[in-house]
C-alpha cells in the first residue's frame, strides 16, 4: 500500500471516529495507552496486538500512543491475574488487556492460579478464529477409501503444547472419532508441530486458521499434507456450521455425524462444543479493566468498529487475521459469554478425561 | 546446478534492491539504533525490535527489513563490549567471549580483544552470508533431516563440551553442569507440567529461571564483586597494551579456526529448535582443542576470543533458515522479526514453505543486508573500541554501581518481578562460590542452557521411538539410528576423550590455589543436599509422569559424583587441587575488603528497591556508595548518581520500559519513573 491510501484511510477513520464519538467520549489526547499482552513477544497475541495497536491509535479520540506491553508468565494467567487487580480509576482508559484461549481455558477448567474473574471485565473487542486438521497422503489415502474406520488402527503421534491448552479441542475430536492419537508434549509453539509434522514423526495435525494458510498450504500444493476437516464457525444460533475461510473443508461436526460412534449430542460432544467455542470463535479479546464507565466502553468499541470500516481492513487484515469476526458491541460481549462459561457436565467431563487419559490434574 | 542458475537472477535483484542509496541509509540507522540498545545485557534485539514495530505498518518492505535487519545484526556485535570490558555476557550468544576477553581487559588489552572480536564478527557474518546464499536453496530437505533423535544427540554433542570446560577435577566440573542443569529443570515440567522444586503457593519459579538472570549471577556479580574488593582499576597495568591494530592481526592469523568456527556457527544455526544457545560453547570447545599450547585458556588467549566471536554472528545467518523457510523462529527477535514482515507493505511477504518460491529476492536481500549490517556495525565498533576500552583503566569502585544498576534493571526485565532481583542475588551468590571453590562456572552454564531441550528431545524421542517400535524393530531402529545419529555419536566420543585427556591441561579460570579442607568441604555439603533434596523432590511426581524421569537421572548422576568426591577429600591432603579455595592465596586474599562487606552494598540495592522502588533505591544506593565506598565528595557523588538516573530514565523510557515497585508503591501513588 502507499502512503498516500494509508493517509487516506487515516483519514477516514478519524472522521468515522469523531462521528462516532458524540459527546460522552473519553479524551486521550497526550496520553499513552497500555496494551498488556499476557504472553511473551513472539506468540500469536503478540502478532494480535502488533496488527491492532497502530490502527487503535489512530482511531481512538485524541489520537493516544498506543503501546503494547508484553507480561508472560505461568502460561498468561500472571498478567491476568495483575488485570484483575488494576481498577478504572487508577489508568481512567489508559490500561488496557489482551486475552487469549490460553487465558481463557485455565478459568474454564478451575487452574488454581487463576485469580482472575472474566465478569469483572468489560470486553471491547472479541477477535475469532479457526482450526484445520490435516493429514499425510497415504493416511489421506486411506481416509478417503476406508473412511474414519480405516484409521482407527494407525498408531498417530501429534506434537502438543500440553493437554490443557488449545490442544484439548483437537485432541478431544480426535478420540471421538476412535482415532489413537498420543500426544508428544513439550512443543513450543504450534509451529514446532508442524515442522513435526513435516518431519515425518507426527502424522496428524493442525493449525489455527492463518498458520494453515501460510504455513500448511504450500505444503498441500506440494501434496505433502492433505487437509481433513476444520472445527467450523458458529452462526447467529451458535450452531457449529462450516468454517467460512474454508468453504470447501467438512465441519467436525459433519465428519463426527458421519463416522459411527462419534455423536453430535451427549456430554463428550457437549463438552467438545464447549471448549471449541471457548477456545476458537471468540478467541483473543480486549478488555477495559473493572469499573469502566459506559462512555470508556463506548469509546472503544467506537475506536475498534471505525478500524473494522476501514476501506483497506479486510485487505490488511486477511494475512494477519485470517476471515473471521471481530466483533465489539453487543456481538463481542455475547461472544465473551459463551466463551467463559462452560455449562458444569462439561467441565466435569473434561477434567476426568484429562485425568484418565493423560494423568494431568489441575491441582 | 539448474537450482542455482534459477537463483541467480534473484540474487541480482536483490543486490539491486539493496544498493540503492535510501536502503543504505536506513541500514545504518537500524545498525545505529541497534548498536545503542546493545548496551543493555540480555535484552538488546527483542527491545530494538518491539521499538521498530509501530512503524512497520505499510513501510515499504525493502526499507523495513533494512532498518530491523540492521537492529538486530548489531546486537550479537555489540554485546561483546559488555563480555569482553565488564566479564557481564550481553546474551547467550557472547557467554564464551567473557572466558578469554574479559582476562584479556584485565590485562589491559581490552582494545585488542574488542578489536580481535570485531573482526572475527564481521568475518563470521560474511561466511555465514556467503554459505547462506548456496545452501537456502537446498537447505529444506537437509533442515528436515534433523528429527528429534538428532536433535537429542546436538544437544548431548554440546553437554559433552563439559568434558573440555570442567577444569582441574573433572568430576567437580561434572557435578557442576548437573548442578546447571538441575537449576534449569526448576519450574513446570514440559511433559505434563508437574512441577519441580517449586509451587503454586510461590509462583516466581514455576516459570523456572531465565538465562539472562543465571548468565548474569553466574559471570557477571562474581567478576564484580572480586574487582571491587580489590580497589583497583580492570585492568592492572595502568598503561593500555595493545592496539586494535594488533587485534586485527591476531584474527588474520588465526584466520582458519575463523573460518571453521564460522562453519559451525552457521550450521548449528540452521537447525531449528536449538538456537544460538550451545553455538559458541561449541565454538569454544573446538577452539580449544585444535589449540596446540592450552596453557593460555582462561587467561587471556586470543584464540578463545576468535572462536565464538566468529561463530555467533554466522549463527544470526544461519538461523534465518528456520526463520524464513520454515516460519520458526530461532530466538525470541526472530519471532519479532517474522511478526514485523507480515506488517511491512501489508502482507505480500509471507514466510514460511512459500517463501523461497516467491520471495527468493527478498530472502536473498535478507542475508546480504544481514552480511552488510555486520560490516557496518563493526566498523563503528572498532573505531570505537579503542576509546571505550578506556574505561578499563578507570577506578573501578566508580564503575561498578552503575553495573549493578544496568544488571539490576536487565534481571528485572526477563521477568518484570521483584522476585528477578532476589534470583539474582541468589545465583550471583552460587556464582562467587563456585568461582572460590574452582567448581567449573562454564560448565553450570552449559548445563543449564542445554537442560531443556535435553530433557523435551529425550522424552520425545522415547515417546516416537516406542511408538515406532510397536510398529516394527526395524522401524525403531532406523528411526533412533539414522546415519547423522551415528556421526554425531562418533564426534561426541572422539570430543569427550580428547576433552578429557587435554581437560587436565587447561584452567578455564586460571590458577587456584588449594587451602584448608572446611570450607571447600561445606561447599560440597551444601551442592549435595540441594541435588539430594532435588531428587526426592522429583521422586516425589507421580509415576507416570514424564516430568519426574529427567531430574532424577541428573540428580542421581551427580549424587554418585558427589560421594566420589566426598571419598577424595576424605583420603586426599589439604593441598591438592580438589580442596581449591581462592581465599587462601592470591587476589581474593589479599584484597582490600571482604565479601560480606562488599556483596552487602548488593543486598543493599535489593532492600532499598523492595522498599522503596528501584528509582529512589537507586539513587539512594549510587550516591551512597560513590560517597562512602569511593570516597567521592558529596557534590560529585550527587552529580554521579544524577547522571546514572538520568541515563537508566531515558533508557527505560525509550524502550517503553518499567521499574521494579517496592512496598512504598503500594500505599503511594507516585509519577512515572518513581512507580
Amino acid at each position: 500500500m502507499t502512503m498516500k491510501t494509508l493517509a487516506l484511510a487515516a483519514s477516514f477513520a478519524i472522521a468515522s471516529t469523531s462521528a462516532f464519538a458524540g459527546s460522552h467520549a473519553i479524551d486521550l489526547s497526550g496520553k499513552t495507552v497500555e496494551w498488556i499482552i499476557p504472553f511473551s513477544e513472539t506468540g500469536g497475541s503478540a502478532k494480535w496486538a502488533n496488527f491492532y495497536a497502530p490502527l487503535l491509535s489512530e482511531a481512538l479520540p485524541g489520537q493516544p500512543t498506543v503501546v503494547v506491553k508484553f507480561m508472560p508468565g505461568a502460561g498468561s494467567t500472571k498478567g491476568a491475574n495483575f488485570f484483575q487487580e488494576q481498577k478504572y480509576d487508577d489508568s481512567e482508559g489508559t490500561l488496557i488487556f489482551g486475552s487469549s484461549g490460553s487465558t481463557q481455558f485455565p478459568y474454564l477448567l478451575g487452574d488454581p492460579r487463576v485469580k482472575y474473574e472474566y465478569n469483572d471485565w468489560n470486553v471491547v473487542l472479541a477477535s475469532g478464529t479457526g482450526g484445520v486438521a490435516y493429514l499425510p497422503p497415504d493416511l489421506a489415502e486411506t481416509l478417503e477409501e476406508e473412511g474414519v474406520a480405516g484409521l482407527t488402527d494407525v498408531d498417530f503421534i501429534y506434537g502438543s503444547q500440553g493437554a490443557t491448552r488449545l490442544d484439548l479441542v483437537p485432541l478431544l475430536a480426535w478420540e471421538m472419532l476412535g482415532l489413537n492419537v498420543e500426544p508428544v508434549f513439550g512443543i513450543k509453539g504450534r509451529g514446532d508441530g508442524r515442522l513435526m509434522f513435516e518431519r515425518g514423526e507426527a502424522n496428524i495435525d493442525y493449525q489455527t486458521s492463518s498458520s494453515f494458510l501460510s504455513g500448511v498450504m504450500p505444503l498441500v500444493e506440494a501434496e505433502t499434507a492433505v487437509p481433513w476437516f476444520a472445527f467450523g464457525a458458529l452462526d447467529d444460533d451458535g450452531n457449529i456450521v462450516r468454517d467460512p475461510t474454508f468453504p470447501d473443508m467438512p465441519s467436525f461436526k459433519e465428519v463426527c455425524e458421519a463416522t459411527e460412534g462419534c455423536e453430535t449430542s451427549g456430554p463428550a460432544w457437549e463438552a467438545w462444543k464447549a471448549f471449541f467455542v471457548a477456545g476458537f470463535p471468540a478467541q483473543k479479546m480486549v478488555f477495559l479493566p473493572a469499573g469502566a464507565p459506559q462512555a470508556a466502553i463506548d469509546t472503544y468499541s467506537d475506536a475498534f468498529e471505525a478500524i473494522k470500516a476501514r476501506g483497506d481492513f479486510a485487505e490488511i487484515s486477511a494475512a494477519r487475521l485470517g476471515k473471521y469476526p471481530q466483533m465489539t458491541g453487543a456481538k463481542a460481549k455475547t461472544a465473551m459469554e459463551s466463551a467463559t462459561k462452560v455449562p458444569a457436565e462439561a467441565k466435569e467431563f473434561v477434567t476426568n478425561w484429562l485425568s484418565e487419559r493423560y494423568g494431568v490434574t489441575l491441582n | 546446478m539448474e537450482v542455482i542458475l534459477e537463483a541467480m537472477p534473484a540474487l541480482g535483484e536483490a543486490w539491486g534492491l539493496i544498493l540503492q542509496p535510501v536502503v543504505i541509509g536506513y541500514l545504518v540507522l537500524g545498525v545505529v539504533m541497534g548498536l545503542c540498545v546493545g548496551v543493555f545485557p540480555g535484552l538488546g534485539g527483542i527491545a530494538g525490535l518491539s521499538l521498530l514495530l509501530p512503524f512497520m505498518f505499510g513501510m515499504d518492505p525493502i526499507l523495513g527489513l533494512a532498518l530491523m535487519i540492521g537492529m538486530v545484526a548489531v546486537v550479537p556485535t555489540s554485546d561483546t563490549f559488555a563480555s569482553v570490558l565488564m566479564g557481564i555476557p550481553g546474551s547467550s550468544a557472547s557467554q564464551a567471549t567473557v572466558l578469554d576477553g574479559f582476562p584479556m581487559a584485565k590485562r589491559g588489552q581490552a582494545a585488542r580483544a574488542l578489536s580481535a572480536a570485531f573482526a572475527s564478527s564481521l568475518f563470521g557474518g560474511l561466511v555465514g552470508a556467503s554459505f547462506l546464499t548456496l545452501f537456502i536453496l537446498i537447505a529444506r530437505p537437509i533442515v528436515l533431516e534433523f528429527r528429534t533423535p538428532e536433535l537429542l544427540m546436538i544437544t548431548i554433542f554440546g553437554l559433552s563440551m563439559v568434558g573440555i570446560l570442567a577444569g582441574r577435577v573433572a568430576v567437580k566440573g561434572i557435578v557442576a553442569a548437573g548442578l546447571g542443569m538441575l537449576v534449569g529443570t526448576i519450574g513446570e515440567g514440559a511433559s505434563s507440567g508437574d512441577l519441580r522444586m517449586s509451587s503454586y503457593d510461590f509462583p516466581y519459579l514455576t516459570d523456572g529461571l531465565k538465562l539472562v538472570i543465571v548468565g548474569l549471577g553466574i559471570f557477571a556479580i562474581p567478576e564484580i564483586v572480586s574487582l571491587l574488593r580489590q580497589d583497583r582499576a580492570i585492568a592492572k597495568e595502568q598503561k593500555l597494551g595493545g592496539g586494535w591494530l594488533d587485534g586485527v592481526k591476531d584474527w588474520f592469523a588465526n584466520i582458519w579456526l575463523s573460518v571453521r568456527c564460522s562453519i559451525i556457527g552457521v550450521i548449528v544455526g540452521v537447525i531449528p529448535g536449538l538456537g544460538g544457545s550451545v553455538v559458541d560453547w561449541i565454538a569454544y570447545g573446538h577452539t580449544v582443542q585444535t589449540t596446540k599450547d592450552k596453557s593460555n585458556f582462561g587467561k587471556g588467549e586470543v584464540r578463545g576470543v576468535i572462536g565464538p566471536e566468529s561463530s555467533n554472528n554466522a549463527k544470526e545467518g544461519g538461523g534465518l533458515v528456520p526463520t524464513l523457510l520454515f516460519g520458526i523462529p530461532g530466538s525470541g527477535s526472530m519471532a519479532i522479526f517474522i511478526g514485523a514482515i507480515a506488517l511491512l507493505g501489508s502482507g505480500q511477504i509471507e514466510v514460511g514453505p512459500a517463501m523461497l518460491k516467491n520471495n527468493l529476492n527478498i530472502t536473498y536481500s535478507i542475508v546480504w543486508l544481514l552480511a552488510l549490517a555486520n560490516v557496518v556495525g563493526t566498523v563503528i565498533c572498532i573505531a570505537a573500541s579503542g576509546g571505550i576500552a578506556k574505561l578499563t583503566t578507570i577506578r573501578f569502585v566508580l564503575l561498578a554501581p552503575f553495573l549493578f544498576m544496568i544488571i539490576s534493571f536487565a534481571a528485572f526485565q526477563s521477568g518484570q518481578n521483584l522476585m528477578d532481583l532476589v534470583a539474582l542475588f541468589a545465583i550471583g551468590f552460587l556464582g562467587i562460590l563456585m568461582r572460590r571453590f574452582d567448581w567449573s562456572r562454564p560448565a553450570f552454564l552449559i548445563g543449564f542452557v542445554l537442560s531443556n531441550p535435553a530433557e523435551t528431545y529425550a522424552n520425545q524421542s522415547v515417546q516416537i521411538a516406542s511408538s515406532r517400535f510397536r510398529k516394527s524393530l526395524e522401524d525403531g531402529l532406523e528411526y533412533i539410528f539414522s546415519p547423522i545419529v551415528i556421526i554425531l555419536i562418533i564426534i561426541t566420543v572422539i570430543s569427550v576423550v580428547v576433552g578429557l585427556r587435554q581437560a587436565k591441561n587447561l584452567r578455564s579460570e586460571g590458577d587456584v590455589a588449594s587451602g584448608s579442607k572446611r570450607a571447600p568441604l561445606i561447599f560440597l555439603a551444601a551442592v549435595t543436599a540441594y541435588i539430594a533434596y532435588a531428587f526426592y523432590d522429583a521422586a516425589s511426581i507421580p509415576s507416570f509422569s514424564r516430568d519426574r524421569t529427567f531430574p532424577m537421572f541428573v540428580a542421581g548422576v551427580c549424587l554418585v559424583g558427589c560421594a566420589w568426591l566426598f571419598i577424595q577429600m576424605m583420603m586426599k591432603p589439604e593441598t591438592d587441587p580438589i580442596f581449591a579455595d581462592r581465599e587462601s592465596h592470591g587476589e581474593d586474599a589479599t584484597a582490600t575488603h571482604t565479601l560480606w562487606s562488599t556483596l552487602a552494598w548488593f543486598a543493599g540495592l535489593l532492600l532499598l528497591t523492595s522498599l522503596l522502588g528501584f528509582i529512589l533505591a537507586l539513587a539512594l544506593f549510587l550516591f551512597a556508595f560513590l560517597k562512602v565506598r569511593a570516597r567521592l565528595s558529596a557534590g560529585a557523588a550527587a552529580i554521579y548518581a544524577a547522571c546514572g538516573i538520568a541515563f537508566m530514565c531515558a533508557m527505560a523510557w525509550s524502550l517503553n520500559r518499567d521499574f521494579p515497585p517496592g512496598l512504598l508503591q503500594d500505599y503511594v501513588d507516585l509519577p512515572w519513573p518513581l512507580t
